[in-house]
């Protein structure tokens, strides 16, 4: 390069602002051609067509069905239980993964292996176990209710379910990081005279918040869609126990294509705007924790 | 040599001495408090070998004091179970009068460098010195003002005055372990311990590193233990060095002690370059390979032996009664010739200072000026 240039060649986009930064590894073309390529065909291609099908409403016909107030009790139950399982996943999610990662007891790699079950079991499986564990004669319901506590058919249900199905991602989004925490770094906040309690908090749970925070998102992610543990386990009264899926569901069922798509559409923009948001705080507090 | 260095008698000498040195008590100045571990016995793993076999030492107030050893000897754990970081299975650990065997690692009051740094990445190189302040209970712990104060002099102790808001990613690995010293020194501990200080440093910022601990330990005289397995770094730093192999202590002394009087042939081999001839000693002669190569001294012993030589106290020429060895490599270097000679009875080559032209292969004789003798077994 230098020599082209002190023979007074132009030199090639020296100060041109480049699409990418060169990089002396080969590969870029290729791989960028085939992310693009497989994320259009799987992801964005669908996504266009659903909300091309909703914008057929027109905005005002969009608005209407949105503030439905059927509709908007199921979103609303929809996202806040999310939001809830996610949160209440991340807590036990990072205690689980800790207990499993720091200890040796027997039975450990049973338990490791068990963490994943709720990806491989059918969702409609999960919910009618659920579904029998927790209603007013089930093993756990038949206590409960005896304390006055209804899980089975109501929103309570479509909360354990959903933390039922979430709780994998929190546990193997913060499992490699507790591996790898440092133990001196323990032992030294230890030296300085910190309780343990102290440590925890200021030492040892910091840098792990990128991750959680990871695993909150899958897990909200992965509620917001959820639907098959889901039903079984609600009760689905209107206004009630009806999620935003279930009520798409119906809508396909009674042939009214655009209020599902409609639905949908609505659902598609606050789980990216949420997931945005997820992704902004965890960036940020990957540059405030995370410095390697 | 500072006043610190002492014999292990001097270890009832009052407490006064480590403070009357002269010393410009700049910053944190504490006493340093005797340290004392006694028949120390630790063990990992159930059925491997203790890594510590029943260790007693005794570090004086203000000592500057080297553990020293290959990998393996037990150093490290010797220094964590002081720290109160590994529980020993037996024996106890006194710092002054008080047995400290049974007070938790967060009340022991002792300051621990660790080898690859353990700042807390995620804090500032501020707030991970102001750690151990911030840590106290809250009757102890000094105000705000207060621990900006400490900091900032500490910060100039370690001359980084200006990377109070870096973090330790942004850091090279010389200033890294200078803010680990820092953020140990905080707490103004009475004992400081240091992990390998300078092990995962290069050649030119351990020398740094080196020299400036030493003026640290002046300025503030803490009581100080060092784990090295360099032997270089144990006698320029130390003012005594322990000499551990396979948990258990060979020796302990001076740098000089160690180096000119070892205590075994381990010491020997260990700290200095070392020939090892296998003879026997037999009639006030040194025999090797059936030759009487050396005359013995009178209180050498009777029988198998190995003769064990420095290869500066070595020179080629002589006559009949000497050691034989066969030249390897014959060099020119800046400050003379040096031929590598294998000895007979010996399994490894020395380097020998000669001033004639040798050429590979050639048969010579060896003067031994000094040389000691351990009992072979």
């Amino acid at each position: 390069m230098s020599g082209a240039a002190a023979l007074g060649l132009p030199v090639r986009a020296a100060s041109r602002r480049r699409f990418r930064r060169p990089s002396a590894m080969p590969g870029f073309r290729l791989t960028f051609g085939f992310a693009v390529a497989y994320l259009s065909l799987i992801v964005l291609i669908p996504l266009a067509v659903l909300l091309l099908r909703a914008s057929a409403l027109g905005p005002s016909g969009l608005w209407d069905l949105v503030t439905d107030s059927r509709n908007l009790a199921a979103l609303k139950t929809s996202f806040g239980l999310s939001l809830a399982a996610a949160a209440i996943d991340a807590v036990f999610g990072l205690l689980i993964a800790w207990v499993l990662t720091r200890y040796t007891f027997p039975g450990r790699r049973l338990i490791d292996a068990l963490v994943d079950l709720p990806f491989a079991l059918p969702t409609a499986v999960a919910g009618i176990c659920l579904a029998t564990l927790y209603s007013g004669n089930g093993w756990l319901g038949a206590p409960l209710e005896a304390l006055g506590l209804k899980v089975a058919y109501t929103p309570l249900g479509i909360l354990v379910a959903l933390v039922f199905v979430g709780l994998p991602f929190c546990v193997r989004t913060v499992q490699p990081l507790i591996a790898e925490i440092d133990r001196s770094s323990e032992e030294a906040a230890a030296i300085l005279g910190a309780s343990r309690a102290r440590a925890l908090a200021t030492v040892i749970l910091p840098p792990l918040i990128p991750a959680v925070l990871t695993g909150f998102a899958l897990a909200f992610a992965r509620a917001v869609g959820e639907y098959g543990s889901v039903i079984f386990v609600a009760g689905n009264l209107p206004y009630v126990s009806e999620i935003a899926p279930l009520l798409i569901v119906i809508k396909l069922e009674e042939f009214n294509y655009t209020g599902a798509t409609a639905i949908a559409a609505v659902m598609l923009l606050m789980s990216f705007g949420a997931l945005l948001a997820i992704n902004l705080i965890q960036d940020f507090s990957r540059r405030r924790f995370g410095h390697v | 040599m500072v006043a610190g260095f002492a014999p292990s008698d001097a270890l009832a000498a009052p407490r006064g001495r480590a403070e009357a040195e002269p010393v410009a008590a700049r910053t944190v100045r504490k006493p340093g408090s005797e340290v004392r571990v006694d028949g120390i016995v630790k063990t990992f793993s159930g059925d491997g070998p203790a890594a510590l076999e029943g260790v007693s030492l005794a570090i004086a107030p203000g000592e500057l004091l080297a553990l020293l050893g290959p990998s393996g000897s037990g150093k490290t754990t010797l220094l964590r179970v002081i720290a109160g970081l590994e529980i020993p299975d037996a024996g106890r650990v006194f710092f002054g009068a008080t047995d400290t065997t049974d007070v938790p690692v967060q009340r022991r009051g002792v300051g621990f460098v660790f080898q690859h740094y353990a700042l807390f990445r995620h804090l500032t190189v501020f707030e991970n010195i102001a750690y151990g302040l911030r840590s106290r209970e809250r009757s102890r712990r000094p105000g705000e003002a207060e621990i900006r104060r400490r900091v900032g002099q500490l910060l100039d102790l370690v001359q980084l005055p200006t990377l109070a808001s870096r973090y330790p990613g942004q850091l090279s690995g010389g200033q890294r372990q200078r803010v680990a010293l820092a953020r140990a020194l905080a707490v103004e501990p009475s004992v400081l311990l240091l992990d390998e200080p300078f092990g995962a440093l290069d050649a030119q910022v351990r020398k740094d590193l080196r020299r400036w601990l030493r003026e640290i330990h002046r300025e503030t005289g803490q009581t100080t233990v060092f784990v090295t397995h360099d032997q270089d770094e144990a006698l320029e730093l130390a003012d005594r060095i322990a000499i551990l192999n396979r948990g258990r202590i060979e020796q302990v002394g001076a740098p000089h002690e160690v180096q000119d009087d070892p205590a075994s042939r381990f010491v020997m081999s260990f700290v200095g370059e070392t020939a090892r001839v296998a003879a026997d000693i037999a009639g006030g002669q040194v025999w090797v390979d059936g030759r009487a190569a050396l005359r013995a001294r009178e209180d050498w012993p009777e029988g198998p032996v190995d003769l064990c030589l420095r290869p500066w106290h070595l020179t080629v020429g002589g006559d009949e009664a000497a050691l034989l060895g066969t030249v390897r490599e014959w060099r020119r270097t800046a400050r003379g010739t040096v031929a590598e000679i294998l000895l007979d009875g010996s399994d490894s080559p020395v380097e020998v200072k000669v001033t004639d032209v040798h050429r590979k292969g050639d048969r010579v004789a060896l003067q031994a000026s000094e040389a000691r003798v351990f009992p072979r077994g």
